[in-house]
């Protein structure tokens, strides 16, 4: 690991203060110092934000406040959270492990790198690392990449389990950088890899993540489901975050759907959201919503298995969302 | 018994390689081969040398003496051939680990690369006959006619079963100390599974004479085959130290681990099996295509069991080998047994459903009375009766043989069986034992990997000398010790366990001293078929619509001789089965077709089963009794394990979704299209 200067930061002010290029914020480190060791992340300085004080969960109106400095575990174990949002207590819980989760924070957790193995292997090229090395994976390893709104340059997935949820319950951003303060909405925050896939997020350097709002929650059921080949302490192949609410007639009058492991964002399936709304809630409109969604795919060999997984999940969760 | 060092583990005080606390302590990190294939044109090292606590670098562009003898792994630089991604080509030694591996970074290697060949396949032109295979067997065997066998047959089979690359992840990454003494004596302190060996071919590789060498490894985190012969680590440790005048540590990272300290070869495995109406088999076919590195033939014994396990008139095993430019592959928990029967008992369960019989019925029906390929009698096999008991306990009478036939709501439910076999051999080996202060000491240089070694030797030797266990202590893990075999092929307790009865019954003769040697013994035996044998049952959940398996019951039944310790034993036996159930549903290293070595050389990437995938599992035993073994009457039990349980799985698999999947691992992926 290269040599690095640390400081921490009394306060948001103060961290976007000690921005310079070549400067990184510091969560749980969960993911970053991992990277560090691996060569892949080179910061000259760290600035440790993991105990500003923004690791408070506070009501506001009927969503929610929470920190970015708030750990997985306490968020995903907040009574609060539990009562409103079961659905993101679930997709936290399903992430990582107990001590990983007692580590990671909030924005580290949006804002963690993608597993593609290149990219963490720096002997090798990668577009995303080493902008213009090339994309190996798309000939290579891409078993676990993306399905859906990949580009030529990458077909890296992101591995959040927490931004899908985040993603189906439209939970907003804070940040406040060099350039001020502004909120950046969930879908938005994530970007799809296009030309410049060395760019997760529509973040601009020195940016700090400072709070997640949640609106109140969306009427009717929800549920997170995540598939592995292990059953615990593994990133997700396919997972999906929804929420269903039906009309007493039994039409569908609003849903969510976001979907993990098959993009370079949490996706949001919003052609199926579109076929769904006032549609007869049951199997046949979930096929045609996932259909709808999955025609958009181009699966590469190896990771083709992930269209009717998403499918079946798309169809499978919504009937046991349907009343 | 009570694992006598569990205290001492538990509590941080046991002493693993890496932590010894050695003075002037100075570290070593290794540079790696970039390329897969070709030549090191040249080496800067310019930069490394300027950089803080530096002490002097090593490289193949100027080669350490070593003995022109060493094994071609352990052959540090002295060639500029790179035969595989990820091979040391050069290394840094500093003042301290951070320094060695920065400075191991600012190494700059130029290749000259070749075109490279790592992809095993069915139809490789390279694909040869290697003279024997692992560890000194027949590379084919051949009886009666299996083209007139298959001919007679009512129903057939013919399938191709492929299993991947495979890691042995223990705890304790490989490391090594190394210490040179004024007088040329090398000390190192090193995770092996058996300091005699290792200390003989370390010596081997550096020209020494063994006695000058001397190997320490009182504890150690788990081995599985990986630490079974001295890997890179403890040469380049020797080497290091030898060239900055002090002594030198080499740890390795997990991912260094995945490169350097061998893995399980990848094999195709292609079965014919053939039978009459009433299920008796009539032919019987397992050829194997498996690879090597350039360096080395590592030749695994894939279709040994196959040789032993049923009753057939024509029988025909093969074995062929590929070069590739790969890293040598090495020993894997029950190497040869574990990939082989994965096809073997998958090939017999689709024998079952073609004659429609139950397949524990198909077993029992083609039960042996001797050991098939070679003819020779069994000390013992008690494979029916742990079919039998395995389906008594299992509650196997009430199952529906029909594929897709039975729903836990969502999750289609199977059940499967496979039979389990390893060899019950025994190494020479060497034990003192002696009274002093009041106690009795048996000094052998067994290796104790975190089977419980040290607790079965001293329940060994308490039984021998017919006193009390608090009143043995063992001593073991240092090759100045008397020589013994090492930790592998389920041999360990079978071979250290006669040595060390055999010394305390010199010693209860002597009244003072006793010591043996049981070398002249073994090479008398009568020629028998030793084996270990036992059945798995499986019963698996696999979600209709996402693909995921999860094991909800899994049972062994084992037929092992004597039973030395019931508490080890049962951890061997769970432990074994919990890394088939990984080999079954998740475990496999990814070839990098394009740069050569492997994609997931982590645990984040390399799965290996956690407590939420399995549900119940447990292990019984029969009393099986046979005096054509060991004075304890006990085979190997640290193998048989991990045997067969892949094929439980994948027959459990079959009949939850009628899906036949011959190609591990068994994951949704592959469930799903
Ligand atoms: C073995 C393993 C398995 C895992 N499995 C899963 C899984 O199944 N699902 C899942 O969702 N995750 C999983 N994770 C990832 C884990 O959730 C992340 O590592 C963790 O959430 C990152 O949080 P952190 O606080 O440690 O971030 P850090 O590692 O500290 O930082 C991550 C990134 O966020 C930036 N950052 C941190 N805080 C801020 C801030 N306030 N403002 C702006 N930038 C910031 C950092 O600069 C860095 O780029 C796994 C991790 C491991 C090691
Ligand atoms: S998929 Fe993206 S992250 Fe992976 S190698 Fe290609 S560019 Fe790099």
């Amino acid at each position: 690991m290269k040599a690095f200067g640390y400081a921490r930061a009394a306060d948001p002010a103060d961290a976007v203060a000690r921005f310079r290029p070549g400067t990184m914020y510091l969560g749980g480190g969960t993911n970053l110092v991992d990277l560090m060791r691996l060569g892949v992340a080179e910061p000259e300085a760290l600035v440790d934000v993991s105990r500003l004080p923004l690791s408070g969960i506070e009501p506001e109106g009927d969503g929610l406040r929470v920190g970015a400095a708030v750990r997985n575990s306490d968020l995903a174990t907040h009574p609060l959270v539990r009562e409103r949002y079961p659905m993101l207590a679930r997709a936290v819980l399903a992430g990582a492990s107990g001590q990983v989760r007692n580590m990671a924070t909030v924005a580290g957790n949006l804002l963690q790198r993608t597993r593609c193995p290149y990219f963490q292997d720096v002997s090798k090229p990668c577009n995303k690392r080493r902008p213009g090395s090339g994309c190996p994976a798309i000939a290579g390893d891409h078993a676990n990449l993306a399905v859906l709104g990949h580009s030529p340059a990458c077909v890296a997935t992101h591995p959040s389990d927490l931004a899908v949820a985040l993603v189906a319950l439209e939970a907003r951003v804070h940040v406040t950088g060099p350039g001020g303060t502004r909120v950046v909405p969930m879908p938005g925050l994530h970007r799809l890899p296009g030309d410049e896939p060395q760019r997760d997020t529509v973040l601009e350097p020195g940016e700090l993540v400072t709070a997640v709002t949640l609106p109140a929650p969306p009427p009717g059921a929800s549920l997170y489901r995540k598939v592995r080949e292990r059953a615990s302490f593994a990133f997700a192949l396919v997972s999906i975050a929804a929420v269903l609410d039906v009309a007493p007639g039994g039409t569908v009058a609003g849903c969510r759907i976001a979907l993990g492991g098959v993009a370079h964002v949490p996706w949001r399936a919003e052609r199926a959201e579109r076929v769904l709304r006032g549609a007869p809630a049951g199997e046949e409109a979930f096929l045609r919503a996932a259909e709808a969604e999955l025609e958009g795919a181009e699966p590469l060999p190896r990771n083709a298995y992930k269209v009717p997984l998403a499918r079946n999940l798309i169809v499978r969760t919504l009937l046991e969302l349907t009343p | 018994m009570i694992r006598i060092e569990g205290r001492d583990k538990v509590t941080g005080r046991a002493t693993y390689a890496a932590e010894y606390p050695v003075k002037r302590l100075a570290y070593c990190y290794p540079v790696q081969a970039e390329i897969a294939h070709g030549r090191v044109a040249g080496i800067d090292t310019t930069t490394a040398l300027a950089m803080p606590g530096v002490l002097t670098v090593l490289s193949c562009m100027e080669p350490p003496e070593l003995s022109p003898e060493a094994d071609p792994e352990l052959a540090l630089f002295q060639r500029r051939e790179v035969a595989y991604r990820g091979q040391f080509v050069a290394a840094v030694v500093a003042d301290s680990y951070d320094n060695a591996r920065a400075a191991a970074g600012a190494v700059r290697v130029a290749y000259e690369p070749a075109s490279h060949d790592v992809r095993l396949r069915a139809d490789h032109p390279g694909l040869y006959k290697p003279e024997k295979v692992n560890p000194d067997l027949p590379t084919d065997t051949e009886k009666g006619q299996v083209a007139a066998g298959l001919a007679a047959a009512e129903v057939t089979v013919e399938a191709t079963y492929t299993t991947p690359a495979t890691h042995n992840n223990p705890m304790e990454p490989h490391a090594t100390v190394a210490l040179w003494s004024g007088a040329g004596d090398l000390t190192l302190f090193d995770a092996s599974q058996g300091v005699t060996y290792a200390r003989n071919i370390v010596a081997q590789a550096l020209g020494l004479r063994p006695e000058r060498v001397r190997v320490v490894s009182r504890h150690v985190g788990g081995g599985f085959g990986s630490k079974g012969t001295p890997r890179p680590n403890a040469v380049l440790a020797a080497l290091a130290a030898r060239a900055a005048g002090r002594p030198v540590k080499v740890a390795l990272t997990r991912h260094q681990m995945y490169d350097v300290t061998g893995y399980r070869t990848p094999t195709i495995q292609r079965i014919r099996l053939g039978a009459d109406a009433e299920g008796r088999i009539t032919a019987l076919e397992h050829e194997v295509a498996e690879q090597s590195s350039t360096l080395v033939e590592f030749a695994e014994q894939t279709a040994s069991p196959t040789r032993i396990m049923y009753a057939t008139p024509s029988l025909r095993t093969a074995h062929r080998l590929v070069r590739l430019d790969v890293a040598t592959p090495s020993w894997m928990r029950a190497p040869g047994e574990c990939p082989g029967m994965f096809a073997l008992e998958s090939a017999m369960d689709e024998l079952a459903v073609a004659a429609g019989l139950d397949p524990v019925e198909l077993r029992v029906r083609n039960d042996p009375d001797a050991e098939p390929a070679s003819g020779l009698p069994f000390s013992s096999r008690n494979l029916v009766a742990c079919l039998r008991e395995g389906a008594r306990r299992f509650g196997w009478q009430d199952r529906d043989p029909a594929p897709g036939a039975r729903r836990d709501g969502r999750r289609l439910v199977g059940t499967g069986v496979a039979s389990s076999t390893y060899p019950a051999r025994r190494l020479p080996s060497q034990a003192s034992a002696s009274i002093e202060n009041g106690g009795y000491v048996v000094r052998i240089a067994a290796a104790d990997i975190g089977t419980g070694a040290r607790t079965a030797l001293t329940r060994i030797a308490a039984t021998a000398l017919d006193v009390d266990p608090d009143l043995v202590r063992i001593e073991l893990g240092d090759s100045d010790l008397p020589h013994a075999s090492l930790a592998g092929g389920s041999m360990g307790t079978a071979s250290w366990g006669t040595a060390v009865t055999l010394a305390c019954q010199d010693l209860l003769r002597d009244g003072k001293h006793g010591f043996a040697d049981t070398t002249e013994i073994l090479r008398t035996l009568p020629n028998l078929a030793r084996h270990a044998f036992g059945a798995q049952f499986a019963e698996v959940r696999v979600d209709a619509d996402t693909g995921e398996v999860r094991i909800s019951r899994m049972l062994g039944v084992f037929a092992a001789g004597h039973i030395v310790d019931a508490t080890l034993a049962r951890s061997q036996f769970i432990g074994g089965m919990i890394m088939g159930i990984g080999m079954a549903l998740m475990e496999q290293t990814v070839t990098d077709l394009e740069f050569g070595g492997f994609t997931n050389r982590d645990l984040a990437q390399y799965h290996v089963p956690v407590n939420a995938d399995i549900e119940r599992i447990d292990a019984v035993w029969l009393d099986e009794e046979d005096d054509e073994l060991n004075p304890m009457g006990a085979k190997g039990i640290g193998e048989i394990g991990i045997v067969g349980t892949a094929a439980a799985v994948a027959n459990a698999v079959y009949h939850a979704t009628g899906r036949r999947i011959r190609d591990l691992p068994i994951t949704p992926a592959k469930l799903l299209l």
